[in-house]
């Protein structure tokens, strides 16, 4: 019995040793198959994000049963890690050293990612179009790491350019949470008002996730006497923050950051009434808006999901996210041709230019080279009617 | 000045949610002398409850009493099969399993109700004569279901056979059996009621805050500040408590300390309170014979 493990043991050295090292440079793709990885909160208190990991998985089946990329077929090994990023290091390495993957796509969650940024750096393994709107995948000190959707910065940094042309006295407050992300948005609006800071933003209030409410944090910001507002929160404090705002008959323009906008479970919550005037900054469309009913784009979307996740609210944007991340890919492997090393891949994913995704809002174009590393970097503003978010001028760029 | 108002009177609204936490506590407490950890997480997974059924048709009040009922078996329940073998055990392991019941609780309801936030709705009309903007119609009621709920446990506690005899038997078990009490089941009522009582927090607090699975991991700390700073053993001190760490907290934050430091500002309370005070400014000071 020893021995036989033991022999099993010496096999499986002999065999990991005769396997293709995993460092950069050399083809990993081989034969008729590109084979991907990424880790997905399928369990755990993110689930909902899993929606994003069953589109990615949906739309590269299509893409096969079309003939997949270059007559070759993508292969997507998606683990779960519930979120927690000590999970997603194991799945990670299992990924890169077991399955042998070209690169990891598409993973979910900011502390997800930054456990295995080292990692994947160190091997030279293309971790591309995280699912997370951070700052910190635009660093040129991580070269194999890429993000997709506009960072947290990029958005806050339109809304102070937005304010400053329309409002340019404007006395702004900032209700932000106490992390990456709301020092992300408060580093964006630091850009955008430039030298103007200290004079347009008179005071910020931040709330820890573990606070009831905030509701104290509201009316401190009130009794600064601002005019506009950015509640920088995820939804459950998002809700409060309208909601309160409404309550003590404060009326100022109302940014609220994309992570705290959605509809049905933030605005309903708080009251539609009481959402009523509010502005986020948004970069893909929506399938529920009636007026894209006939937009082309969604036209495909609508007919994917209907063949390839049936039994899925097509109106999920997390569902709209993965397909039109996934779509980014592909691009990204066109472009390729022939040449699937890792480091054509990250070469060519730091090479696109113009690239209009049917998903995303007219005008906004994704875009990447050497020194620009962040895909998206615009969005279109958005005001809430009271049934329906209504964009108004044109896509704004963060440059 | 306005601002100030402000913050007292939402300070006053997240009191409310404190001391109703802070009531079950002290039920629980009073009955068995133990202090429950897990109180906050079975609000939530009743107020849970109480959502399916309101989502499923029935009306509010009646969505509420089933939500008692069933809250107050789970009480008894858990006692019955959780906490029974454990009699006598020491205090730690005590503490191990209302750890666990905590996490069990938070797990389930993510693994049955999901992670996305609902709204609960108020039994108070919005537009009710008595909301201002200082406090929502909802917020008032609340204050007022907890006042209520308090001059309850109060009278129950000081002016009833069986909440006399719920002290005894969690004062001293031995010498309340040979008076003919039935101390398993005192334990097992003062479990059940203290569900019932968390309920009825959930209830009123998820309006508020939003039901999802982590409604209550911040407030229960509030509530144990709350507890800690009242008494305990005190059904009137423990939610003044409540009421005094929400005007606290809001004043400290917003004037003080900042609203990052809110949190460890409760933390500090029940540091405090344990250093100086140990029975709260209203609880009993205990002497124990050895």
């Amino acid at each position: 019995m020893t021995k036989k493990i033991c022999l099993l043991a010496l096999l499986a050295v002999v065999a990991g040793c005769s396997k293709p090292s995993g460092g950069g440079g050399g083809s990993v793709a081989t034969g008729g198959t590109i084979k991907i990885g990424q880790t997905m909160p399928f369990s755990g208190p993110a689930s909902a994000y899993g929606m994003i990991g069953k589109a990615d998985a949906a739309y590269f089946k299509m893409i096969n049963d079309k003939g997949g990329v270059n007559g070759r077929k993508i292969e997507l090994v998606a683990l779960d890690d519930g979120y927690s990023p000590p999970k997603t290091v194991e799945a990670t390495r299992k990924l890169v050293e077991s399955e042998n993957v070209l690169i990891d796509f598409g993973s979910v969650g900011t502390a997800s990612n930054t456990a295995v940024q080292g990692y994947l750096n160190d091997k030279k393994v293309p971790q591309l179009f995280v699912a997370t709107g951070g700052d910190k995948w635009a660093d040129p000190a991580h070269p194999w790491t890429l993000g997709w959707q506009p960072s947290y910065s990029v958005e806050s940094k339109i809304y102070a350019k937005y304010l400053l042309q329309t409002k340019p006295d404007a006395k702004m407050c900032v209700l932000f949470q106490n992390d990456d992300f709301g020092k992300d948005m408060l580093s964006g609006l630091k850009q955008g008002f430039g030298d103007q800071f200290d004079k347009r933003v008179i005071k910020t209030a931040s709330y820890e996730v573990t606070d009831p409410t905030v509701d104290s944090q509201i009316v401190t910001l009130q009794a600064a006497g601002c005019d506009a507002l950015l509640t920088a929160a995820t939804p459950k404090f998002a809700a409060q923050s309208i909601r309160k705002v409404f309550d003590i008959g404060w009326k100022p323009l109302h940014f609220v950051a994309n992570v705290g906008a959605a509809i049905t479970t933030v605005l309903k919550p708080a009251g539609l009434d009481k959402s009523v005037g509010l502005i986020t900054g948004l970069y893909l469309k929506d399938p529920s808006e009636p007026a894209m009913a006939s937009d082309p784009g969604i036209v495909a979307y609508q007919a994917f999901m209907k063949q390839y996740m049936p039994g899925t609210d097509p109106n999920d944007t997390n569902a709209v996210y993965g397909y039109g991340q996934s779509m980014t890919l592909i691009q990204v492997f066109t472009q390729c041709g022939d040449d699937l090393s890792r480091d054509n891949v990250m070469k060519q994913a730091k090479n696109l230019s113009n690239f209009e995704l049917p998903v995303a809002l007219p005008g906004i174009k994704i875009n990447t080279s050497a020194t620009d590393l962040r895909p998206f970097s615009q969005v279109q503003l958005a005001k809430f009617n009271g049934t329906s978010f209504e964009r108004f001028g044109s896509a704004l760029s963060a440059d | 000045m306005q601002a100030l108002l402000h913050q007292i009177f939402s300070g006053l609204a997240n009191g409310a949610i404190y001391a109703s936490v802070a009531l079950a506590l002290v039920m629980i407490f009073k009955a068995t002398h133990e202090v429950n950890f897990a109180q906050g997480e079975l609000a939530m997974f009743s107020t849970f409850v109480a959502s399916s059924l309101i989502n499923a048709g029935w009306p509010y009040w009646g969505a509420f009493v089933a939500t008692l009922a069933f809250s107050f078996v789970v009480g008894v329940v858990i006692e019955r099969v959780v906490m029974r073998p454990l009699q006598g055990a020491p205090a730690l392991n005590t503490v191990v399993v209302f750890i666990g019941l905590l996490v069990l609780f938070n797990g389930l309801a993510s693994w049955i109700f999901g992670h996305t936030m609902r709204e609960f709705p108020s039994p108070f009309p919005p537009a009710a004569w008595y909301g201002s903007s200082y406090l929502s119609p909802h917020e008032v009621g609340m204050i007022g279901v907890t006042l209520v709920v308090l001059t309850i446990v109060f009278l129950f506690f000081r002016f009833t056979r069986l909440g006399l005899a719920m002290r005894a038997a969690a004062e001293n078990p031995h010498s309340s059996r040979l008076v003919g009490i039935n101390v398993g089941w005192m334990l097992a009522l003062g479990w059940g009621l203290a569900g019932a009582l968390g309920a009825v927090a959930g209830m009123m607090a998820a309006p508020i805050v939003y039901l999802e699975p982590n409604m209550m991991s911040g407030v229960i700390l509030y509530g144990f500040a709350a507890a800690l700073l009242g008494g305990i053993d005190n059904p009137w001190g423990a939610p003044l408590g409540g009421f005094l760490v929400g005007v606290l907290e809001n004043v400290a934050g917003a004037y003080l300390v900042g609203s990052h430091l809110k949190l460890a500002l409760a933390l500090a309370l029940i540091i405090g309170v344990l250093l100086f005070k140990p029975s709260g400014l209203f609880g009993k000071t205990t002497v124990v014979r050895v």
